[in-house]
């Protein structure tokens, strides 16, 4: 029987980087999973609760309830979206009438390299992406999720591809949603120190399980006008041997 | 007009963070720590077990201070030591100053106290009259330089051996000749002699109040802990009431392991425990044995429930080093006796949300501290929630509240959140396409200072999704 997956695409994935979720759409259906996309999601209210806008962040966390209750397994593509509604949404939504319904939920929510490994219990899931690979374990996916070792699981099965370990893969990256603008000397000099830590690898491409701390390191890199570029997870996952002649050097 | 706390935090981060002869000294600092660390953790056969078991240890002693600081002091006083309750840090400076002058008190040695900082104690005796020496070799550096410690276990990381040997120069002896750290150590070694036997007072803090034995527990590497403690007429331990633990055997996790988030030492050099003055037929150790319970703000911190496990805290350091904000600030931006995440979830409680609030925000909230703390405070969870509290008391500014009562009404609203995030992405490209970007009509211009534009595709994901995805 197919697992039927509704599809949570963080907001600043959807708004700015659809490739991210259109290939997480390509993989999950590659393994044969039946996707869907509920429409009236938004936002899982990360960015209020983040800034301490508790009584702001609460009534988006219910809109998302709401729309994904009747999920069988929702999966997204951020551990960041996902560590918020698996280790937030309890305290959050304490009060609130759909305190059950959350807790419910959260259970059957995933990031999409768990879900891929934890769950659907597949890590090859034919790749191919002959290229010089790095790897930046993303905060929440690491410690919150305690996703250590899953992301890798699915890297070490793609055709082609060397993984290069860089140092301190583990330190933040500076992104941290509005802390990048509020201290932005902090987050950029953050940001620096993990681009002069993927510039020691040589790696072509740098990847993580948050498409945030890509999209943060993306712009301190291009600042740079560093080689490397950044890339998603799944956005690795999705290219096949087809895909790898035409549309590798075109991806964000 | 005079700077506020978090207008000095902005400055001196963004001095800081640009600091790259800094955040050289730093970063070697840290990569030596980070090795010596994990290889501590190894030689401890569970380190998981062993985070519980001090986290436990210590919720009992926070749970039941009452109890266990009154059995503390029983056995003090019952030794012939004297104990004073400080309720602010007046109190204490007050108290060790009427004792210095009462005794006639001109010289004081110190080790290492973090107490006796967050109570600016020095300032008061010198004030009156009374020279103090730190002695604690990063103690002394900073103390030569006029500055607060740079870091709650190593007060002086942020210097190298050839700042230190300039330092020396100007301040002890115009003839020192070299930066090798063992010639350096001796010239302040030769110095610190003389005043340990000058002094007729030592003040020392404590790493814990062992309750059943009644006895004070100093952990240290350099001995001076004990020259303080043994060598001056009076000892007076300066110490906050949560460091107090509920039986001597506890100490057979909580040193082991203080040690090993400290500095990845199995154990420090020293380990002392002193429960009160000489005794009759001892040879040495102090004639009078004071303590100083400072509260300073800790029993508000109790009554609050969900932050209480803050007062877990045994003043490892390891928070600090793991930080990626602190590696890159460093510890005399935050301005706090305290810096690092947990000072930085402390001191909103100790001297203000209004004016400390910036501390809990300036985090990326990466959660590496939380899986540090030996005693697993949830520092990052903490930092969060004085980011709640802050504004719920309304200490944050009026037009970001706009912000978010303006994002929530399109989050519920999901045509109108689509509709937003069209006109946002547009009118960024109109502003790119007029080569505006980073000037000051680009809302976006904070971000772009430091990074190239983020992406914006003209189309969204739902909408890609509608058009051809969903039909799949």
């Amino acid at each position: 029987m197919k697992r039927k997956i509704s599809l949570f695409v963080p907001c600043f994935v959807d708004q700015l980087l659809p490739e991210v979720a259109v290939d997480t759409v390509k993989v999950l259906r590659r393994i044969g999973c039946a996707v869907e996309f509920p429409e009236d999601q938004t936002c899982c209210g990360q960015p209020a609760l983040n800034t301490g806008y508790w009584g702001d962040a609460r009534p988006c966390a219910e809109h998302f309830v709401r729309v994904f209750k009747n999920a069988d397994f929702v999966v997204c593509p951020s551990g960041s979206c996902v560590s918020v509604i698996r280790m937030f949404y309890p305290e959050l939504l304490a009060h609130s009438s759909l305190r059950e319904d959350a807790a419910a939920l959260a259970s059957r929510t995933f990031e999409f390299s768990e879900f891929l490994v934890k769950v659907a219990a597949v890590t090859q899931v034919g790749a191919t992406f002959p290229h010089t690979v790095t790897y930046h374990a993303s905060c929440h996916g690491l410690r919150e999720l305690k996703l250590r070792d899953e992301p890798l699981q699915l890297l070490r099965q793609v055709d082609g591809l060397k993984l290069i370990e860089m140092v301190r893969s583990e330190e933040c990256c500076g992104f941290g949603g509005t802390f990048a603008v509020k201290f932005a000397d902090i987050s950029a000099a953050m940001g620096t120190s993990k681009a002069e830590s993927v510039a020691a690898t040589g790696a072509e491409f740098v990847t993580a399980t948050d498409p945030s701390c890509l999209m943060h390191l993306q712009g301190i890199l291009g600042k740079r006008q560093a080689s490397t570029r950044t890339i998603y997870l799944a956005s690795i996952l999705a290219q096949d041997s087809l895909a790898q002649k035409s549309s590798a050097q075109e991806r964000p | 007009m005079s700077q506020t706390a978090a207008q000095r935090f902005l400055h001196d981060a963004a001095v800081k963070s640009a600091d790259l002869m800094h955040r050289e000294i730093i970063q070697r600092g840290m990569d030596s720590y980070d090795v010596a660390h994990l290889k501590g953790r190894a030689r401890i056969k569970d380190w998981e077990a062993a985070r519980e078991k001090c986290q436990a240890i210590k919720r009992e002693a926070i749970n039941h201070l009452d109890r266990y600081l009154l059995q503390f002091e029983e056995k003090v006083i019952a030794r012939g030591g004297h104990v004073f309750w400080a309720a602010n840090s007046e109190e204490a400076c007050t108290y060790v100053k009427n004792l210095a002058t009462r005794l006639g008190v001109r010289t004081v040695v110190k080790s290492k106290s973090m107490v006796t900082e967050e109570i600016q104690l020095s300032p008061v005796l010198e004030k009156a009259g009374i020279k103090v020496w730190e002695t604690d070799l990063g103690e002394f550096i900073v103390q030569l330089r006029e500055e607060p410690p740079y870091h709650i276990v190593t007060p002086a990381m942020h210097l190298n051996r050839g700042q230190i040997a300039k330092l020396f120069r100007e301040k002890l002896d115009p003839a020192i000749d070299s930066d090798d750290p063992a010639y350096l150590m001796a010239a302040a070694r030769r110095i610190l002699r003389q005043a340990f036997f000058a002094a007729e007072m030592g003040i020392s803090g404590a790493n814990f109040l062992v309750a059943d034995a009644g006895v004070i527990a100093i952990s240290t590497n350099e001995g001076n802990g004990r020259l303080c403690t043994s060598i001056p007429r009076i000892h007076v331990v300066v110490t906050g009431i949560e460091k107090v633990i509920p039986r001597l055997e506890d100490l057979a996790v909580l040193w082991p392991v203080l040690a090993t988030s400290g500095t990845g030492q199995g154990i420090t050099t020293y380990g002392t425990l002193i429960g009160g003055p000489r005794r009759p037929g001892e040879v040495d150790g102090a004639e009078e044995f004071h303590v100083v319970l400072v509260d300073n703000g800790r029993s508000q911190l109790l009554a609050d429930a969900e932050q209480r496990e803050v007062l877990h805290c045994i003043r490892c350091g390891a928070c600090l080093n793991i930080c990626p904000v602190f590696r890159h600030v460093g510890g005399h931006t935050y301005g706090t006796t305290y810096p690092g995440p947990i000072g930085s979830v402390l001191t909103p409680h100790l001297n203000g949300i209004q004016e400390f609030k910036h501390l809990s925000y300036a985090s990326s909230l990466c959660g590496a501290c939380t899986s540090v703390c030996p005693v697993k405070i949830d520092l990052a969870h903490h930092l969060l929630q004085n980011r709640r509290n802050a504004t719920e008391a309304g200490a944050t500014k009026s037009s970001e509240r706009l912000i978010f009562r303006a994002w929530r009404y399109a989050m519920l609203r999901p045509r109108m959140y689509a509709l937003g995030g069209w006109l946002v992405r547009k009118v960024l490209r109109i502003i790119y396409g007029l080569g505006l970007a980073g000037s000051i009509l680009d809302p976006m211009r904070v971000w772009n200072r430091y990074r190239s534009p983020v992406p914006l595709p003209s189309e969204s994901f739902r909408a890609r999704w509608r058009k051809d995805l969903a039909a799949n």
